[in-house]
């Protein structure tokens, strides 16, 4: 049933549902208004830069009557280093300032602790998720539904569908359980993420792992909230005309994990993470003689250099389901592969079932 | 079984662990003698340990552990690196062949009720498809095929081997990761006594230590325990490369890997520090071990975390004006809170 409304949107490969029609005017009016305002504005602008060299002026003149350096007293200096200091850190900025030169001081002799995964948490605090933020607010507006279904305390596997080209919708959905529950979501990653240099160090401090079954039991065992993409590259590779369409789960092997620790499984449903980078071509052969699944082609990488790897700034939706019980089966059940398949299939159609619904709840791509 | 008081064989007593180790077990009460065997003597006082100098690549070694009565038979001769033992060529026989003789001789003997070997966690290789922590039932993603970590897979091979066939016999196996201490001088140690210290750009290994009182302490807690099977032993916890270069306060390069390994090879050839090919594998990839079995089963405790024995072994390496600087910090940081 829901299905009937989606087909259109997958097609003809177009954009949007019926917008493709009215943007091209829309956009076209926009931009001839947009350059009228940009010439009058400049227009205005002109005759401030006289202004600015007349203010520099005063401004040199002023210190070259009290001179070089030893001018300024001590107590003036201390004074702007306090001025300075209260802006940065705000008005109880003594103990703020120490509380940062701690953390620098532990952080330079190296006095700081990682657990057996190389999960370092205030790295992925105060660097990793900090700067994902901005992004996650301001440039994609994630809208977040359903997070009470995550446990407050105990192991979860939250299981998610994957797509966009670069895994972004990791980073975005460690970032969202982070800031609405104060949990750290701990990522099962690919290989590949611990091959590469710079990426291995920053996935293992971020709290990511190898996707493998013993790694996934340790952390679920050990109460972790745990983040797996069970499409994998088959997911987040695929060619944009396919975008929704939930691939291969795997082979079901993060149920039997969730089976055998006895933890529930959250389906989770990203909708917005498959516009950011539309992938619409692959360099097969540069991707085989780098040693990676692919290398995208996307309407504005490798064509715009560097700023094609700026992500569209698509609106998302994230949908974290209700929880799947895994406690009720008994011991062997992990053992029994129709059992992990039915379990898988119904993830699987939990999380297609809530695209569908979502992507209809999405008025457009970009709001 | 003799109730009666351990005759204790150790090979390799002429490096400094196994004669410090010969000579710790034999002022415990429950060792009668303590034999020690090495192909070459040992430089320092080895106390009330007979030494005997025996090649363990040739069979003399069964007549001694016939003549002797030896009961328990601690391996220890299994080499990292080349160094004063010669090339390669001459590592890898003293490890694998001297193994397979050691072996042939216990499975003659009527005596030889307990075999303890030490081996190390470097059988389980370093690669990116690791697992975070090995468990003993796993093995290395990637066979290993050429030096240290070979020969320890073959000794192993050759003891699992050894223990089917002479099921009587207790075989205890121990996975040792890298044993650090003031006195210790293996890759690793002269890795981290280097000046500067190289690392692989955009890697950050995890790593685990263990104290050398520790490997003295297992070593004997299996003499006397007597537990049979395959043990882990490491120190709790685990520290990150970057970590560890930090709290030595030495400066670290970064360096992408190849030329990680060219600095490496002309260390070695001047001699500022051994530097085996796997260590490159551990200094990306790094490992961990889980030594849940060694709490449980070996029921042995490790005094010393990863931390504490890499404190241990960085608290006489520490560089004066780095101090200077960590210090100025901290008072900085008292002064604004009080």
């Amino acid at each position: 049933m829901a299905d009937a409304e989606i087909i259109p949107i997958g097609s003809h490969g177009r954009p949007g549902r019926g917008t493709g029609s009215d943007r091209p005017s829309s956009a076209s009016r926009t931009l001839a208004d947009g350059s009228g305002r940009a010439a009058a504005s400049a227009g205005r602008q002109r005759p401030s830069p006289p202004d600015e060299p007349r203010r520099r002026p005063t401004t040199t003149s002023s210190s070259e009557d009290r001179g070089p350096g030893p001018g300024v007293s001590p107590a003036e200096w201390l004074a702007a280093f306090q001025t300075g200091a209260a802006q940065v850190f705000g008005a109880d900025w003594q103990p703020q300032l120490a509380r940062f030169l701690a953390f620098l001081r532990r952080r330079l002799t190296g006095d700081y602790a990682v657990d057996d995964f190389g999960f370092d948490p205030e790295v992925a605090e105060h660097l990793l998720l900090a700067t994902l933020r901005p992004i996650a607010e301001k440039w994609f507006r994630i809208d977040v539904r359903g997070i009470e279904n995550l446990p407050d305390e105990g192991g979860a596997l939250v299981v998610s569908n994957h797509s966009g080209t670069l895994p972004v919708d990791g980073l975005m959905t460690m970032f969202t359980v982070h800031d609405r529950t104060g949990r750290f979501l701990r990522p099962l990653g690919a290989d590949l993420v611990f091959r590469m240099p710079v990426v291995s160090s920053l996935a293992r401090k971020g709290g990511a792992t190898l996707a493998c079954n013993e790694d996934a039991e340790r952390m679920l065992a050990g109460g972790e909230l745990v983040g797996v993409w069970p499409e994998g590259f088959k997911g987040i590779g695929k060619p944009f005309t396919e975008r929704y369409k939930l691939q291969r789960f795997g082979r079901g092997g993060f149920v039997s994990a969730a089976v055998r620790t006895g933890v529930p499984i959250v389906p989770l449903s990203v909708v917005g993470a498959e516009e950011i980078y539309p992938l619409v071509g692959n360099l097969s052969s540069l991707a085989r003689l780098l040693g990676v699944p692919y290398v995208p082609i996307t309407p504005l990488f490798p064509w715009l250099g560097p700023l094609g790897l700026v992500p569209l700034p698509s609106k998302w939706l994230m949908e974290f389901g209700e929880p799947i019980r895994t406690d009720e089966y008994d011991a062997g059940a992990a053992d029994d592969p129709m059992l992990v398949f039915n379990v898988t299939d119904q993830v699987r159609e939990t999380i297609q079932q809530s695209l569908y619904a979502l992507l209809v709840q999405r008025s457009s791509v970009w709001r | 079984m003799d109730a009666g008081k351990r005759v204790v064989l150790v090979t390799g007593v002429s490096r400094d662990l196994g004669r410090r180790f010969a000579r710790r077990l034999a002022a415990e009460p429950y060792v009668d003698r303590v034999i020690g065997v090495d192909a070459v003597p040992p430089r320092d006082d080895i106390g009330d340990v007979t030494f005997v100098r025996a090649d363990i690549r040739n069979p003399v070694i069964a007549k001694v552990i016939a003549k002797e009565d030896v009961d328990t038979v601690v391996h220890m001769s299994v080499i990292a690196t080349p160094g004063s033992a010669g090339g390669r060529g001459t590592m890898k026989e003293l490890n694998v062949i001297g193994t397979m003789q050691l072996l042939a001789a216990c499975q003659k003997s009527a005596t030889v009720r307990h075999l303890v070997v030490k081996s190390t966690s470097t059988v389980y290789g370093a690669s990116s498809r690791d697992p975070a922590l090995f468990t003993e039932e796993m093995g290395p993603r990637r066979e290993p095929r050429s030096g240290y970590a070979k020969d320890v897979a073959e000794v192993e091979g050759y003891v699992r081997g050894f223990a089917r066939r002479r099921p009587d016999v207790r075989v205890t196996t121990l996975r040792l990761a890298n044993v650090l201490g003031p006195h210790v001088t293996s890759p690793i140690t002269s890795y981290f006594r280097l000046p500067v210290i190289p690392t692989v750009l955009g890697f950050d290994p995890r790593l685990q230590f263990v104290h050398e009182t520790d490997l003295m302490r297992v070593l004997t807690h299996s003499v006397r325990s007597d537990v049979p099977g395959t043990f882990n032993v490491a120190g709790d916890g685990v520290m990150l490369l970057s970590q560890a270069v930090r709290r030595l306060r030495k400066p670290a390069v970064p360096l992408v890997r190849p030329a990680v390994g060219a600095v490496a090879s002309v260390l070695k050839s001047t001699r500022m520090a051994e530097f085996s090919p796997e260590q490159l594998g551990f200094l990306t990839f790094g490992r961990g071990i889980d030594t849940t079995r060694m709490h449980l089963e070996l029921g042995f405790e490790p005094s010393y975390s990863t931390e504490e024995a890499f404190a241990d072994f960085a608290g006489d390496l520490a560089s004066p004006l780095a101090d200077a600087v960590t210090g100025l910090v901290g008072t900085t940081t008292a002064g604004l809170r009080g």
